[in-house]
């Protein structure tokens, strides 16, 4: 999509110049509460990163941060080899290039699903109205839902509005993907069909990153886990690694009560 | 004799100069007030400043005495080539707009937080994501305190009649100075207002009933 993945499958260390999303010593707080302490994490051109971690330990945060809907108070984030510049024109233009899928779809209400995936296109990208319907008409074949266009978010199941919301953050191009518990706000039996789409898109070469609890996602899409407790990146390890044989004691302790319920 | 009949060029004119004037000072208010409903919850802080200060000014000072200061303050500070009727048209729209941004700005307030992230998001800019995303949204909540607060200005258009701008308040003290009696032109010139206002609130019932139905 973005024509530039030639990447090969993910090298374990991989070069710098490859680096796409860089965190260095962020630190935010609500208040009193240090939500992020000294957060460093490198993620690399068509990486899949799963984040996970127990409540409040700051995962959806530290997705917010990297579009900046959340600012930081200390540190530095770059996209793409660009510092996030403060509010305004600027930092709008590079949001463009993170798409991100949120826990409760967040679909334009007053817009029909076609309308919601070609609204950022016209306005942001100034596509043509013509081209931006047929480009997310192609995407939402491509998620499923392609017979829904004409219809509100309202009308439309969970599962499919949270495919329709991925297919609209796709129709901006975006260099990578922010997925925060895409799958926490559904039924049980609509998970599977937005993870197969997740699935479908790591596959192509989408740089991700994933707050989820789903194992099976992470097992097979991800390059790396990345555990967070209390606002620290506890643990980073491969999937196999992870769930097989954690190191550190919060996370066997928080694998094990995930695992037994 | 009927005052009514007698007097229907009169009572034509007051009509009209009511019925335009409020319409001028509605629309001029709904701009001024849109406007500043966006200020007060822009993310730019001497922005979000000028809507409260906006608001607050122009909420808590008599309408009167906003008329005394077009009349006597903005000529002296600006000169004096605004007729009467500008001047109205200037109170009446700057008071009504305060009030119309506190409705617009609640209405603001009950679209989810998530729809403007989205907006966000996509990478759509403040004033985008506001009218794309949060105003049309907003509608729905806003139209209902809209009509009262536009058929409150009707009623208030009537100061302008005591500024001898040509309303239908000033028709009855026109006609009352002439020597008529009083009960049957205040009958006819309340008939009036009502026909404004009852026109006024039927056709903010269309609308909340059009917006119901889409969707
Ligand atoms: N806007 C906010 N204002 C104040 N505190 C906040 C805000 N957002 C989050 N927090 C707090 O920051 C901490 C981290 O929140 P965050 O949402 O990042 O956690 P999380 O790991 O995503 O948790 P969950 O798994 O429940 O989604 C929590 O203690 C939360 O209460
Ligand atoms: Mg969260």
């Amino acid at each position: 999509m973005s024509g530039v993945s030639v990447t090969k499958a993910a090298d374990d260390a991989a070069p710098a110049a490859d680096d796409l999303v860089v965190l260095s010593n962020v630190n935010k707080h609500f208040g009193a509460l240090h939500v992020l302490q000294d957060i460093d994490l490198t993620i690399a051109r068509g990486e899949v990163v799963v984040v996970i971690g127990p409540s409040g330990s700051g995962k959806s945060t530290l997705c917010r941060t990297i579009n900046r809907l959340e600012t930081i108070d200390s540190g530095a984030i770059a996209i793409d080899g660009k510092p996030l510049p403060q509010e305004g024109k600027e930092l709008a233009r590079l949001r463009a290039d993170v798409g991100m899928v949120f826990q409760s779809f967040n679909l334009f209400a007053h817009k029909t699903v076609l309308e919601n995936v070609t609204l950022g296109q016209i306005k942001v990208r100034k596509a043509d109205k013509k081209a931006a319907e047929e480009k997310a008409r192609t995407l939402l074949d491509r998620v499923g839902v392609g017979s829904q266009a004409d219809k509100y978010p309202a009308q439309l199941s969970g599962g499919q509005q949270q495919r329709v919301a991925i297919a609209r953050a796709l129709a901006m191009d975006p260099k990578v993907m922010l997925f925060d518990e895409p799958t926490s706000a559904l039924d049980p039996e609509m998970i599977n069909e937005v993870l197969e789409a997740m699935q479908q898109l790591a596959r192509d070469g989408m740089t991700m990153v994933v707050v989820t609890h789903e194992m099976g996602f992470a097992r097979s899409a991800a390059n790396r886990v990345v555990f967070m407790a209390d606002g620290k990146i506890v643990e980073e390890a491969t999937p196999d690694q992870f769930f097989s044989n954690p190191r550190s004691d919060r996370a066997k302790d928080f694998l094990s009560k995930i695992l037994h319920h | 004799m009927n005052v009514l009949l007698d007097h229907l060029p009169e009572f034509r004119d007051g009509f009209i100069g009511t019925v335009l004037l409020t319409a001028a000072s509605a629309l001029l208010a709904m701009v001024l007030g849109v406007v500043m409903a966006g200020f007060r919850v822009s993310p730019v802080p001497p922005l979000r400043f000028f809507g409260a200060a906006w608001v607050t000014l122009f909420r808590n000072t008599p309408l009167t005495l906003l008329f005394l200061v077009a009349w006597f303050v903005v000529p002296a500070v600006f000169g004096t080539g605004m007729n009467p009727w500008t001047k109205a048209l200037l109170a009446l729209g700057f008071y009504t707009s305060a009030f119309v941004c506190e409705a617009v700005r609640s209405g603001v307030s009950t679209v989810p937080l998530g729809q403007a992230e989205a907006a966000r998001s996509l990478g759509m800019t403040f004033s985008q994501t506001l009218r794309l995303i949060v105003l049309p949204q907003a509608t729905r909540t806003v139209v209902p305190p809209l009509s009262s607060i536009f058929i409150a200005l009707t009623k208030n258009s009537a100061i302008a009649g005591a500024f001898s701008v040509t309303e239908l308040f000033g028709v009855q003290k026109l006609l009352s100075d002439k020597g008529f009696a009083i009960a049957p032109i205040f009958l006819w010139v309340a008939l009036a207002y009502l026909v404004i206002t009852f026109s006024i609130s039927g056709l903010f019932r269309l609308l909340e009933r059009r917006l119901e139905v889409a969707r």
